[in-house]
Protein backbone atom coordinates (compact mmCIF):
# COMPACT_ATOMS: atom_id res chain seq x y z
CA UNK A 1 0.00 0.00 0.00
CA UNK A 2 1.04 3.87 -0.67
CA UNK A 3 2.17 5.28 2.19
CA UNK A 4 -0.27 7.92 3.04
CA UNK A 5 2.52 10.93 3.35
CA UNK A 6 3.03 9.99 -0.16
CA UNK A 7 -0.37 10.20 -1.02
CA UNK A 8 -1.28 13.41 0.82
CA UNK A 9 2.06 14.87 -1.46
CA UNK A 10 0.23 13.57 -4.70
CA UNK A 11 -2.72 15.12 -3.79
CA UNK A 12 -1.42 18.44 -3.16
CA UNK A 13 0.96 18.60 -5.98
CA UNK A 14 -1.88 17.63 -8.36
CA UNK A 15 -4.39 19.87 -6.82
CA UNK A 16 -1.37 22.94 -6.91
CA UNK A 17 -0.80 22.18 -10.93
CA UNK A 18 -4.60 22.18 -11.48
CA UNK A 19 -5.34 25.54 -9.54
CA UNK A 20 -2.27 27.12 -11.63
CA UNK A 21 -3.28 26.31 -15.05
CA UNK A 22 -6.41 27.12 -13.97
CA UNK A 23 -5.32 30.69 -12.84
CA UNK A 24 -3.24 31.24 -15.68
CA UNK A 25 -6.04 30.28 -18.39
CA UNK A 26 -8.28 33.06 -16.44
CA UNK A 27 -5.43 35.55 -16.47
CA UNK A 28 -5.56 34.75 -20.24
CA UNK A 29 -1.99 33.63 -20.26
CA UNK A 30 -2.79 30.41 -21.21
CA UNK A 31 -4.92 29.03 -24.21
CA UNK A 32 -8.35 26.60 -23.32
CA UNK A 33 -6.43 24.43 -25.85
CA UNK A 34 -3.12 24.10 -24.21
CA UNK A 35 -4.52 24.02 -20.80
CA UNK A 36 -7.12 21.04 -21.34
CA UNK A 37 -3.67 18.47 -21.45
CA UNK A 38 -2.59 19.78 -18.13
CA UNK A 39 -5.39 20.06 -16.48
CA UNK A 40 -5.64 15.84 -17.64
CA UNK A 41 -2.81 15.52 -16.30
CA UNK A 42 -3.28 17.08 -13.23
CA UNK A 43 -6.76 15.35 -12.54
CA UNK A 44 -5.36 12.03 -13.75
CA UNK A 45 -2.47 12.62 -10.80
CA UNK A 46 -5.23 13.83 -8.07
CA UNK A 47 -7.54 10.35 -8.53
CA UNK A 48 -4.49 8.38 -8.29
CA UNK A 49 -3.26 10.20 -5.30
CA UNK A 50 -6.29 10.37 -3.70
CA UNK A 51 -7.79 6.51 -4.69
CA UNK A 52 -5.03 4.61 -2.82
CA UNK A 53 -6.93 0.95 -3.43
CA UNK A 54 -7.11 2.20 -6.98
CA UNK A 55 -3.35 2.79 -7.27
CA UNK A 56 -2.53 -0.79 -5.70
CA UNK A 57 -4.52 -2.42 -7.67
CA UNK A 58 -3.45 -0.55 -10.97
CA UNK A 59 -0.23 -1.24 -9.43
CA UNK A 60 -0.95 -4.95 -9.21
CA UNK A 61 -1.89 -5.10 -12.91
CA UNK A 62 1.17 -3.70 -14.17
CA UNK A 63 3.58 -5.96 -11.74
CA UNK A 64 4.76 -3.11 -9.96
CA UNK A 65 4.65 -5.25 -6.88
CA UNK A 66 7.31 -3.76 -4.24
CA UNK A 67 6.09 0.25 -4.59
CA UNK A 68 2.52 1.49 -5.80
CA UNK A 69 3.34 5.04 -6.33
CA UNK A 70 5.89 4.11 -8.82
CA UNK A 71 2.89 3.91 -10.79
CA UNK A 72 2.48 7.68 -9.94
CA UNK A 73 5.88 8.38 -11.07
CA UNK A 74 4.76 6.42 -14.71
CA UNK A 75 1.51 8.02 -15.38
CA UNK A 76 2.86 11.54 -14.59
CA UNK A 77 5.58 10.83 -16.90
CA UNK A 78 3.74 9.51 -19.67
CA UNK A 79 1.78 12.45 -19.60
CA UNK A 80 4.91 14.59 -19.91
CA UNK A 81 5.85 12.94 -23.29
CA UNK A 82 2.23 13.62 -24.38
CA UNK A 83 2.29 17.10 -23.67
CA UNK A 84 5.75 17.84 -24.98
CA UNK A 85 4.55 15.55 -28.44
CA UNK A 86 2.01 17.91 -28.51
CA UNK A 87 3.70 20.88 -28.19
CA UNK A 88 5.97 19.33 -31.07
CA UNK A 89 3.62 19.12 -33.46
CA UNK A 90 1.70 22.81 -32.61
CA UNK A 91 5.93 24.12 -33.11
CA UNK A 92 5.64 22.18 -36.64
CA UNK A 93 2.26 23.75 -37.56
CA UNK A 94 3.84 27.25 -36.36
CA UNK A 95 6.71 26.79 -38.25
CA UNK A 96 4.76 26.19 -41.77
CA UNK A 97 2.69 28.77 -41.13
CA UNK A 98 5.41 31.13 -40.40
CA UNK A 99 7.52 30.50 -43.44
CA UNK A 100 4.23 30.71 -45.21
CA UNK A 101 3.92 34.08 -43.74
CA UNK A 102 7.29 34.96 -44.71
CA UNK A 103 6.49 33.95 -48.47
CA UNK A 104 3.50 36.28 -48.90
CA UNK A 105 5.14 39.22 -47.30
CA UNK A 106 8.21 39.39 -49.54
CA UNK A 107 5.64 38.74 -52.81
CA UNK A 108 3.11 41.40 -51.16
CA UNK A 109 6.16 44.22 -51.13
CA UNK A 110 7.60 43.11 -54.31
CA UNK A 111 4.42 43.73 -55.56
CA UNK A 112 3.87 46.99 -53.82
CA UNK A 113 7.17 48.73 -54.82
CA UNK A 114 6.90 47.44 -58.19
CA UNK A 115 6.25 50.53 -60.73
CA UNK A 116 2.94 50.68 -62.22
CA UNK A 117 2.95 50.33 -65.58
CA UNK A 118 -0.66 50.88 -66.68
CA UNK B 1 5.86 22.89 -77.70
CA UNK B 2 8.00 25.99 -76.58
CA UNK B 3 8.85 27.21 -73.61
CA UNK B 4 6.96 30.32 -73.10
CA UNK B 5 7.83 32.69 -70.83
CA UNK B 6 10.80 31.98 -68.49
CA UNK B 7 11.71 32.73 -65.19
CA UNK B 8 14.96 32.04 -63.50
CA UNK B 9 14.63 31.48 -59.78
CA UNK B 10 17.91 32.43 -57.64
CA UNK B 11 18.16 31.59 -53.71
CA UNK B 12 20.67 34.13 -52.28
CA UNK B 13 22.09 34.13 -48.87
CA UNK B 14 24.94 36.84 -47.88
CA UNK B 15 25.95 36.45 -51.90
CA UNK B 16 26.24 39.78 -52.39
CA UNK B 17 29.72 39.65 -53.66
CA UNK B 18 28.83 37.16 -56.63
CA UNK B 19 25.46 37.46 -56.91
CA UNK B 20 25.66 40.74 -59.37
CA UNK B 21 27.74 38.28 -61.59
CA UNK B 22 25.03 35.33 -61.40
CA UNK B 23 22.27 37.77 -62.73
CA UNK B 24 24.11 39.18 -65.41
CA UNK B 25 25.49 35.49 -66.82
CA UNK B 26 21.28 35.08 -66.80
CA UNK B 27 20.99 37.70 -68.87
CA UNK B 28 23.97 37.04 -71.09
CA UNK B 29 22.54 33.81 -71.69
CA UNK B 30 19.13 34.66 -72.83
CA UNK B 31 17.98 38.17 -72.30
CA UNK B 32 14.19 37.32 -72.41
CA UNK B 33 14.87 35.25 -69.09
CA UNK B 34 13.29 37.46 -66.08
CA UNK B 35 15.25 36.88 -63.06
CA UNK B 36 13.89 36.74 -59.54
CA UNK B 37 16.36 36.73 -56.50
CA UNK B 38 15.06 35.40 -53.61
CA UNK B 39 17.27 37.04 -51.13
CA UNK B 40 16.54 34.93 -47.78
CA UNK B 41 17.35 37.77 -44.87
CA UNK B 42 20.81 38.46 -46.19
CA UNK B 43 22.92 40.80 -43.66
CA UNK B 44 24.50 41.97 -46.73
CA UNK B 45 23.68 43.58 -49.69
CA UNK B 46 22.42 40.91 -51.49
CA UNK B 47 19.22 42.35 -52.62
CA UNK B 48 20.35 45.81 -53.78
CA UNK B 49 23.24 44.63 -55.69
CA UNK B 50 20.72 41.73 -57.37
CA UNK B 51 18.92 44.73 -57.94
CA UNK B 52 21.35 47.11 -59.94
CA UNK B 53 21.89 44.07 -61.83
CA UNK B 54 18.23 44.37 -63.37
CA UNK B 55 16.91 41.08 -61.33
CA UNK B 56 13.30 41.41 -59.37
CA UNK B 57 14.36 41.17 -55.90
CA UNK B 58 11.74 39.11 -53.27
CA UNK B 59 13.19 40.30 -49.59
CA UNK B 60 12.30 37.12 -46.86
CA UNK B 61 11.97 39.16 -43.97
CA UNK B 62 13.69 36.21 -41.96
CA UNK B 63 15.31 33.16 -42.79
CA UNK B 64 13.16 30.46 -44.60
CA UNK B 65 16.06 27.71 -45.30
CA UNK B 66 17.31 27.72 -49.50
CA UNK B 67 13.99 25.40 -50.08
CA UNK B 68 11.65 27.96 -48.69
CA UNK B 69 13.26 30.52 -50.69
CA UNK B 70 13.24 28.54 -53.62
CA UNK B 71 9.71 28.13 -53.35
CA UNK B 72 9.08 31.70 -52.80
CA UNK B 73 10.50 32.42 -56.36
CA UNK B 74 7.98 29.54 -57.60
CA UNK B 75 4.84 31.15 -55.69
CA UNK B 76 6.09 33.84 -57.58
CA UNK B 77 6.24 32.68 -60.94
CA UNK B 78 3.01 30.88 -60.54
CA UNK B 79 1.22 34.31 -59.80
CA UNK B 80 2.94 35.95 -62.56
CA UNK B 81 2.27 33.17 -64.83
CA UNK B 82 5.32 31.90 -65.88
CA UNK B 83 5.65 28.74 -68.25
CA UNK B 84 9.07 27.88 -67.52
CA UNK B 85 11.22 28.13 -64.66
CA UNK B 86 14.81 27.61 -64.01
CA UNK B 87 16.52 27.17 -60.49
CA UNK B 88 20.14 28.38 -60.11
CA UNK B 89 21.92 29.45 -56.75
CA UNK B 90 22.74 32.42 -55.69
CA UNK B 91 26.77 31.41 -55.17
CA UNK B 92 27.66 31.22 -59.04
CA UNK B 93 28.25 26.99 -58.41
CA UNK B 94 25.21 26.65 -61.34
CA UNK B 95 27.00 27.71 -64.59
CA UNK B 96 24.23 29.91 -66.84
CA UNK B 97 25.78 28.46 -70.02
CA UNK B 98 24.42 25.03 -69.46
CA UNK B 99 20.93 26.56 -69.17
CA UNK B 100 20.15 25.44 -73.11
CA UNK B 101 21.08 22.04 -71.93
CA UNK B 102 18.31 21.88 -69.01
CA UNK B 103 15.92 24.06 -70.99
CA UNK B 104 15.98 21.45 -73.99
CA UNK B 105 14.15 18.30 -72.86
CA UNK B 106 10.93 20.78 -72.13
CA UNK B 107 11.49 22.42 -75.52
CA UNK B 108 11.00 19.19 -76.68
CA UNK B 109 7.95 18.61 -74.20
CA UNK B 110 9.32 15.48 -72.75
CA UNK B 111 9.65 16.51 -69.43
CA UNK B 112 8.24 18.11 -66.35
CA UNK B 113 10.98 18.62 -64.46
CA UNK B 114 14.82 18.49 -65.74
CA UNK B 115 17.78 17.96 -63.22
CA UNK B 116 21.22 18.89 -63.91
CA UNK B 117 22.86 15.64 -63.35
CA UNK B 118 26.97 15.39 -62.19
CA UNK B 119 26.48 12.04 -63.12
CA UNK B 120 24.76 11.24 -65.88
CA UNK B 121 27.51 10.47 -68.35
CA UNK B 122 29.82 7.89 -66.64
CA UNK B 123 32.70 9.83 -67.58
CA UNK B 124 32.16 13.26 -66.60
CA UNK B 125 34.55 14.87 -64.51
CA UNK B 126 32.99 15.62 -61.41
CA UNK B 127 34.71 13.88 -58.74
CA UNK B 128 33.54 15.19 -55.18
CA UNK B 129 34.80 13.99 -52.08
CA UNK B 130 34.62 10.45 -51.21
CA UNK B 131 32.13 10.72 -48.56
CA UNK B 132 29.68 12.86 -50.25
CA UNK B 133 30.36 11.30 -53.47
CA UNK B 134 28.81 7.92 -51.38
CA UNK B 135 26.05 9.92 -49.98
CA UNK B 136 24.84 11.09 -53.28
CA UNK B 137 25.18 7.58 -54.75
CA UNK B 138 22.77 6.40 -51.61
CA UNK B 139 20.00 9.23 -51.85
CA UNK B 140 20.36 8.56 -56.16
CA UNK B 141 19.61 4.95 -55.35
CA UNK B 142 17.44 5.23 -52.85
CA UNK B 143 15.10 7.78 -54.40
CA UNK B 144 15.13 4.92 -57.50
CA UNK B 145 13.81 2.36 -55.55
CA UNK B 146 11.14 4.70 -53.85
CA UNK B 147 9.86 6.50 -56.84
CA UNK B 148 10.27 3.55 -59.86
CA UNK B 149 12.54 5.31 -61.97
CA UNK B 150 16.16 5.54 -62.13
CA UNK B 151 17.84 9.02 -60.83
CA UNK B 152 21.60 9.50 -60.93
CA UNK B 153 21.56 13.21 -58.97
CA UNK B 154 18.85 13.92 -56.62
CA UNK B 155 21.31 16.67 -54.53
CA UNK B 156 21.57 18.89 -57.71
CA UNK B 157 19.78 21.76 -57.17
CA UNK B 158 19.80 23.21 -60.84
CA UNK B 159 16.51 22.07 -62.47
CA UNK B 160 14.10 23.03 -65.14
CA UNK B 161 10.52 23.15 -64.60
CA UNK B 162 7.34 23.50 -66.82
CA UNK B 163 4.08 24.79 -65.43
CA UNK B 164 3.03 21.45 -63.79
CA UNK B 165 6.44 21.26 -62.01
CA UNK B 166 6.03 24.90 -60.90
CA UNK B 167 2.62 24.03 -59.80
CA UNK B 168 3.54 21.02 -57.52
CA UNK B 169 6.83 22.97 -56.21
CA UNK B 170 4.89 26.29 -55.48
CA UNK B 171 2.32 24.34 -53.24
CA UNK B 172 4.99 21.45 -51.95
CA UNK B 173 8.68 22.32 -51.30
CA UNK B 174 10.38 20.67 -48.28
CA UNK B 175 12.11 24.15 -46.78
CA UNK B 176 15.90 23.10 -45.38
CA UNK B 177 17.75 20.63 -47.60
CA UNK B 178 14.62 20.03 -50.14
CA UNK B 179 16.60 18.81 -53.21
CA UNK B 180 16.22 14.70 -53.08
CA UNK B 181 12.70 14.34 -51.48
CA UNK B 182 11.44 16.77 -53.96
CA UNK B 183 12.55 14.77 -56.29
CA UNK B 184 10.94 11.74 -54.99
CA UNK B 185 7.57 13.91 -54.65
CA UNK B 186 7.79 15.06 -58.14
CA UNK B 187 8.28 10.92 -59.32
CA UNK B 188 5.50 9.95 -56.80
CA UNK B 189 3.42 12.93 -58.47
CA UNK B 190 3.78 11.49 -61.89
CA UNK B 191 5.90 14.23 -63.23
CA UNK B 192 8.25 13.53 -66.05
CA UNK B 193 11.57 13.53 -65.22
CA UNK B 194 14.84 14.26 -67.55
CA UNK B 195 18.54 14.37 -66.14
CA UNK B 196 20.85 15.92 -68.31
CA UNK B 197 24.68 16.50 -67.79
CA UNK B 198 25.92 19.40 -66.81
CA UNK B 199 29.59 21.33 -65.53
CA UNK B 200 29.00 22.78 -62.73
CA UNK B 201 31.34 24.68 -60.79
CA UNK B 202 33.74 24.98 -57.94
CA UNK B 203 32.41 27.74 -55.68
CA UNK B 204 33.76 31.55 -55.89
CA UNK B 205 33.59 32.44 -52.55
CA UNK B 206 33.64 31.16 -48.99
CA UNK B 207 34.17 27.16 -48.23
CA UNK B 208 31.06 24.94 -48.61
CA UNK B 209 28.33 26.01 -45.80
CA UNK B 210 27.82 22.46 -44.66
CA UNK B 211 29.49 21.53 -41.13
CA UNK B 212 29.65 17.86 -39.78
CA UNK B 213 26.96 18.73 -37.57
CA UNK B 214 25.19 19.98 -40.42
CA UNK B 215 25.99 16.95 -42.61
CA UNK B 216 24.69 14.51 -40.10
CA UNK B 217 21.37 16.81 -39.98
CA UNK B 218 21.05 16.93 -43.68
CA UNK B 219 21.69 12.74 -43.67
CA UNK B 220 18.93 12.07 -40.94
CA UNK B 221 16.40 14.52 -42.23
CA UNK B 222 16.98 13.52 -45.60
CA UNK B 223 16.10 9.55 -44.94
CA UNK B 224 13.66 10.94 -42.34
CA UNK B 225 11.88 12.66 -44.73
CA UNK B 226 12.51 10.01 -47.68
CA UNK B 227 10.69 7.06 -45.65
CA UNK B 228 7.81 9.60 -44.69
CA UNK B 229 7.37 10.48 -48.67
CA UNK B 230 7.04 6.80 -49.51
CA UNK B 231 4.70 6.49 -47.06
CA UNK B 232 2.14 9.16 -48.28
CA UNK B 233 0.05 9.54 -51.08
CA UNK B 234 0.70 11.96 -53.47
CA UNK B 235 -2.20 13.14 -56.26
CA UNK B 236 -1.29 11.98 -59.56
CA UNK B 237 -1.25 15.59 -61.06
CA UNK B 238 -3.27 16.66 -63.84
CA UNK B 239 -1.29 17.03 -67.60
CA UNK B 240 1.55 15.13 -65.74
CA UNK B 241 2.16 11.96 -68.11
CA UNK B 242 0.00 12.81 -70.79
Amino acid sequence: MTPLRVSLVGVVASLLLILIVLELVRGRRLKERYALLWLATGVVLLVLSAWREALNTIAGWLGVTGYPPAVLFAVATLFILLVLLHYSTVLSKLTDENVELAQRIALLEERVARPKTD
Amino acid sequence: MTLGRIIAVVPAYDEAEVIGKVVDEIRAFDPTIDVVVVDDASSDETASVAETHGAVVLRLPHNVGIGGAVQTGLKFALAEGYDTAVRLDGDGQHDAGELGKLLAPLERGEADLVIGSRFVDPGGSYRPPFARRIGIRVFARLVSILGGERVTDTTSGFLALDRIGIELFAAEYPHDYPEVEATLVALKSGLRLSQVQVRMRERETGSSSITFVQSLYYIVKVLLALLVASLRRYPRLEGARR
